[in-house]
């Protein structure tokens, strides 16, 4: 899927409130399709995880970098990207933190539940861009 | 918002402190920053040391709130005190058991049961 099949486009400065604006914003249209409780909960929780590492890691909270967001909802699921303009990184370099001598390292439980609770969850180029996609049920 | 804002209630219920969230959403960083600063108070400055932590009201809890979660358990560690969670939604437990966070913290079903098991 290339960023020109994404219905949906949206720019925001790398402030929290506004990863919360969109959070909502994406919601609210999920909701419209009458994606349910179990599956907004499961988006819910990847996309604040998503954003949060585009803001603060991605981006290092630096208000003149954008976060790029692209979704697309049809009547089977959820697309999205959302592309920060940090330097990326590798996702198999962060530790698996439910092996006993990590669990109580503070990093990688994100990436666990995005990748828990969506369909299919990447990191595409250098690792700024997260794309993922939750199926209906 | 102000930084003194009150995230969190506590109660004495005998000698362990019962704490109750009042943030359904316990996701964005200012909010979990908060609550974590109210909660290792309870340690530092209140010198707490049976801690409950009541999650009835909770709906949603992100990877940075468990993080604050880890530290408040290091915390009452270090002082020999003891850390009870207790009223998970399923929903939320499954965040728990995912992370395999289940098997760090001691989760119960109801308060009285996790009070009972204050030693």
């Amino acid at each position: 899927m290339t960023s020109a099949s994404f219905a949906q486009e949206i720019c925001i400065a790398s402030l929290p409130h506004e990863g919360q604006r969109v959070q909502e914003l994406i919601l609210e249209r999920l909701r419209e399709h009458a994606f349910s409780d179990k599956v907004l909960f499961a988006i819910r929780l990847s996309l604040e995880e998503a954003l949060i590492n585009a803001i603060k890691h991605g981006n290092r909270l630096d208000p003149q970098k954008m976060v790029q967001i692209r979704y697309r909802i049809d009547h089977q699921s959820f697309h999205i990207e959302i592309e920060d303009e940090g330097p990326g990184f590798d996702p198999k370099s962060i530790p698996d933190p439910t092996l006993p001598e990590n669990l109580e390292r503070p990093s990688g439980r994100g990436l666990l539940l995005m990748r828990a609770y969506m369909t299919n969850c990447d990191w595409l180029d250098r690792g700024n861009i997260c794309r993922m996609r939750r199926v209906k049920e | 918002m102000p930084s003194t804002q009150r995230r969190i209630d506590a109660e004495e219920i005998g000698d362990v402190t019962v704490v109750r969230f009042l943030d359904r959403r316990i996701l964005d960083e200012q909010n979990i920053q908060m609550i974590g600063d109210q909660l290792f108070a309870l340690v530092d400055e209140d010198r707490r040391s049976k801690i409950l932590l009541d999650f009835g009201s909770v709906e949603y809890l992100s990877s940075a709130a468990l993080g604050k979660l880890l530290n408040l358990n290091k915390k009452v560690d270090k002082v020999q005190g003891q850390l009870r969670l207790c009223r998970i939604k399923p929903e939320i437990l499954e965040v728990f058991q995912i992370t395999r966070l289940d098997k760090v913290f001691n989760i119960f079903e109801d308060q009285g049961t996790a009070l009972e098991s204050f030693r």
